[in-house]
């Protein structure tokens, strides 16, 4: 088993308004089957013990698939291995990159304002879906689930658009921090079925403009969402995202702009 | 106190429909004079508070997560059962209604399971309307699998994100329901105390986690959809935040507390790697579908490299053991027999850690890849592969995966009647949280069928009948006397938390501990003298959490990780108490449950003569002498069997 020592530098930032600034550690025979946020859980119980500040970080499933790890280590959001998220790097992915020095940020975009450290607020995310990024059906009142056949390429098609898990890496790794890569996941998963047919033209002005409202950037195609994206979602939803949205502005000028549903 | 069901009689078919027709409705104009607070925002959570908004009730819905997209719900992999019989293999509902009675060990309430699986086909096509792309055929049709030990195929799936999928779905009418104005989000917003006013639930005290400001909210109704306890364990395959702090300070405000002692082991996890390990990833169960689980014969051959090991050198202990189930016996089955052979055998593999004894069994694919092509098998399985080399550095289609059982699902949990209602009257329980459908023993792909359930069919509907036999409720203010009390007191028990007398660890030095002694004493399997020892150490290291307690920052203002997991940290400890007065009370074995002293030939032996009751506990104010309500429990539909899997 490899073991290594770790120079870290890492972001601390008191309050949104706080300046912020790095803070120097060492991490000590860190071995090479440890996650990094075991790693940074092992910082944080020895400054405990020191009566100091942990540092404050955003975790929850460690597993991948919840969406709130976010980290940005050595300029790359979740870190140096494809598709992966912060909580499922593991050390070993450090090393196979030959670093020793390892700096460690937080998620940096306007929209996403810094609450303390590593911990950002991304509530820009969940307001972007509560612009119509749903489909309008009451409970209980749906057919039975086979009558509509779904040809399997697009059912795979959509759920590839699906897999989003809103982590935000994408805006973190956006020059223009633009959310366009997880709005128009959003607005292809539902919009290649057929249940999301009804509301596809509103969703996708709705939604758009909300993004912009927000204050996320546009989209100017660097591609970095895509690379940074730990599910791999393809910038190809982006222009899909784009069509549906030219088409609703063109043919659909009557979609009111306030709410799907106001009941 | 007399535990009262409130299930309907008559045919077990026509139960849930009698109810609802007989119970009271609330008229649309009237909903909106009602507020209702929903604690949690996974699968049951979320659903209930999207229907009830969608009903036109004003609902607050906490969570402490920074978004209701991320509760743990998201984390389930493997599918969910509904009996659509679909496949035309002779599934019905009462077919599922039969396995799940089964699978709980006769430790469930029939009526309940009867509901459950008759909502179980309405699920599925909701949250289809939502847009979740559950996998499909070429012909365009819903796919299936069969799953967990189970004779039909009825699993629903979407890649390895069932979960996923379906919370989004759920998260998506939340949204929606946002976006109308009839439900109001409170996110990174944790639940530190119940409300009970005049004998009933009426609110919450909070606190935020950004401002590390306390708050009193109030409502006519509270929901508790807060999970489970696996993390009393302190290493399972729960989130890092899944917490039992809702349900136990509900407990410490009267709702009775069932069954604690049944908890599942799943069978296919990531072993640890290391003593700094913080969590355990389990890999769905579906791979047992077509993975062959093996360990070596012989003790030399453990550290080897396994594809060097000849077939006849091989222990495939399920299927010798068990041939009619083999790989896909239930869930406990499989988690003991891996155990006999790490723990007794000695014939675990993998790296040691410390001087445990080798912990990990082979879950080989090399049969199911040289049958279906390599194509095929990585097609049912990518991610979950994927999602096993990113953590152990090797790819299971080259070397057969390691696995090792690990804490996943609590089936016991406050309990409620027929209507989901807590013993506090106006305190409704749902998903993991309650105690409700599992019995002794949750089969696989039933958690995501029960959660929703609750949510959507069953929790909107009783919480109307609640509200429109109550009718109104006394008027009561956020400000009121009785709110700054409970607020006081939450202040109070976080200044103890604060003051420790002689601050040395953060909380999770001692949240390891206690998991240590819970793993070992009331794990997979349990015995009077280890359950003893059990109660003997837990308040010990209580005393020394209490007195040794470091937590910074100093100040609780503002974000405080460190406090916030020593508050749960706190609960844990009296929950995992009363987990093994439980377990030590249930003299038999049964499920999850297993108690050494009663078993024949390695196999559980229940006691249905005087056990075939849920254990309800009620706090009384020493930890040490909860006292016992029994609800016994009668099976018209499903005689009672001995299992055996043989």
């Amino acid at each position: 088993m490899k073991t290594k020592n770790l120079k870290l530098h890492v972001w601390r930032q008191n309050g949104p308004t706080d300046t912020g600034r790095f803070e120097d550690h060492v991490a000590e025979n860190v071995s090479e089957h440890m996650s990094f946020l075991e790693m940074l859980d092992e910082l944080n119980e020895r400054l405990i013990a020191d009566g100091k500040d942990p540092v404050a970080f955003d975790h929850d499933c460690r597993e991948g698939i919840c969406g709130m790890c976010s980290m940005v280590i050595n300029g790359h959001a979740h870190g140096p291995h494809e598709r992966t998220t912060t909580c499922q790097i593991h050390m070993r992915h450090l090393f196979d990159e030959g670093w020793d020095e390892v700096w460690v940020e937080p998620w940096r975009a306007s929209a996403f304002p810094i609450q303390k450290d590593l911990v950002v607020e991304r509530q820009a995310l969940d307001e972007i879906i509560h612009a119509g990024g749903y489909i309008s059906i009451r409970t209980g009142s749906a057919r039975d689930a086979n009558e509509a056949p779904i040809p399997k390429p697009i059912a795979d098609r959509a759920f590839d658009a699906a897999t989003c898990i809103g982590c935000g890496a994408c805006v973190a790794a956006c020059p223009n921090a633009s959310a366009s890569l997880f709005t128009a996941a959003k607005i292809a998963h539902l919009g290649l079925l057929p249940q999301g047919q009804a509301e596809r033209m509103s969703r996708a002005k709705r939604m758009v403009a909300k993004m912009d409202e927000l204050g996320f950037g546009g989209c100017t195609n660097h591609g970095e969402c895509e690379k940074a994206c730990p599910k791999g979602i393809s910038i190809d939803f982006i222009a899909q995202m784009n069509r549906d949205l030219l088409k609703a502005v063109i043919t659909d000028r009557d979609v009111p702009s306030g709410h799907g549903d106001g009941e | 106190m007399e535990l009262k069901s409130n299930e309907p009689t008559g045919p077990i078919d026509k139960r849930w429909t009698e109810h609802k027709a007989n119970s009271k409705l609330v008229a649309p104009h009237n909903r909106r004079k009602h507020t209702v607070i929903v604690v949690g925002s996974g699968l049951a959570g979320g659903a209930a508070a999207a229907t009830l908004g969608e009903l036109g009730y004003r609902v607050k819905c906490f969570c402490f997560q920074d978004s209701p997209r991320r509760a743990h719900s998201i984390a389930a992999q493997g599918g969910i059962n509904a009996a659509k019989n679909y496949q035309n293999d002779g599934d019905s509902i009462y077919r599922l209604f039969y396995d799940t009675v089964k699978g709980g060990d006769f430790r469930a309430r029939e009526s309940n399971v009867y509901r459950l699986a008759e909502l179980s086909v309405e699920i599925i096509d909701q949250a289809v309307a939502q847009g979740v792309p559950f996998a499909r055929e070429y012909g365009g049709l819903l796919a299936n699998r069969s799953f967990g030990g189970a004779q039909v195929s009825r699993t629903f799936y979407a890649r390895g994100q069932t979960g996923q999928q379906l919370l989004l779905g759920a998260y998506a009418g939340l949204a929606r329901q946002i976006d109308a104005g009839t439900v109001k989000m409170y996110p990174r917003t944790e639940m530190l105390d119940l409300i009970v006013h005049e004998g009933r639930a009426r609110g919450i005290v909070t606190r935020n986690l950004i401002s590390g400001k306390l708050e009193a909210h109030v409502a006519d109704v509270v929901v508790l959809a807060t999970g489970g306890y696996g993390n009393v364990f302190y290493l399972s395959t729960n989130a890092k935040g899944s917490n039992a702090t809702a349900t136990w300070r509900a407990h410490r405000k009267g709702a009775l507390f069932a069954n604690p002692c049944y908890t599942q082991i799943h069978p296919t996890c990531i072993p640890r790697s290391g003593e700094a390990q913080s969590k355990l990833t389990l890999m769905s169960e579906s791979l047992r579908n077509d993975g062959r689980v093996w360990v070596p014969r012989k003790k030399e051959d453990c550290d080897k490299d396994p594809k060097t090991i000849p077939e006849k050198d091989r222990y495939y202990y399920l299927e010798e053991r068990y041939p009619a189930f083999g790989n896909l016996v239930p869930r406990d089955v499989a988690s003991r027999n891996a155990m006999y052979v790490c723990e007794d055998d000695g014939l675990g593999v993998g790296p040691k850690v410390g001087d445990e004894p080798r912990r990990a069994v082979y879950l080989d694919f090399a049969d199911a890849i040289s049958r279906l092509g390599k194509d095929v098998v990585i097609e049912r399985y990518g991610n979950l592969f994927e999602m096993y080399e990113r953590i152990t550095g090797d790819d299971p289609v080259e070397t057969p995966m390691r696995i090792y059982p690990a804490t996943h699902y609590t089936m016991g949990g406050l309990w409620v009647d027929y209507n989901l209602e807590s013993t506090i009257p106006g305190l409704f329980v749902g998903g993991e949280a309650n105690f409700s459908d599992h019995g002794a023993n949750r089969l696989g792909a039933s958690a995501l069928m029960q959660g929703l359930a609750d949510g959507y069919f069953v929790l909107p509907f009783t919480i109307g009948n609640y509200l429109g036999t109550v009718r109104q409720v006394s008027p009561l203010e956020d400000d009121d006397a009785i709110c700054r009390d409970a607020i006081r007191d939450v202040k109070a028990r976080i200044e103890k938390l604060m003051n420790a007398p002689s601050p040395k660890h953060g909380p999770d030095h001692f949240h390891r501990l206690l998991g240590n002694i819970i793993w070992r004493y009331c794990g997979m399997s349990r015995s009077r003298d280890g359950l003893k020892e059990a109660l003997r150490q837990i308040p010990v290291l209580r005393e020394q959490f209490y007195q040794e307690l470091k937590i910074t920052p100093t100040k609780d203002e503002g974000i405080n990780q460190t406090l916030e997991r020593a508050g749960r940290l706190e609960d844990f400890f009296e929950l995992g108490e009363l987990m093994c007065i439980d377990a030590l009370e249930r003299e038999e074995s049964c499920g999850g449950h297993f108690r050494v002293e009663h078993q024949v030939d390695g196999e559980a032996k229940r006691d249905d003569e005087n056990f075939q009751h849920a254990a309800a506990w009620a706090w009384t104010g020493d930890t040490a002498a909860p006292k016992l309500h029994k609800e016994a429990l009668s099976f018209e539909y499903v005689k009672p069997t001995m299992r055996s899997y043989k």
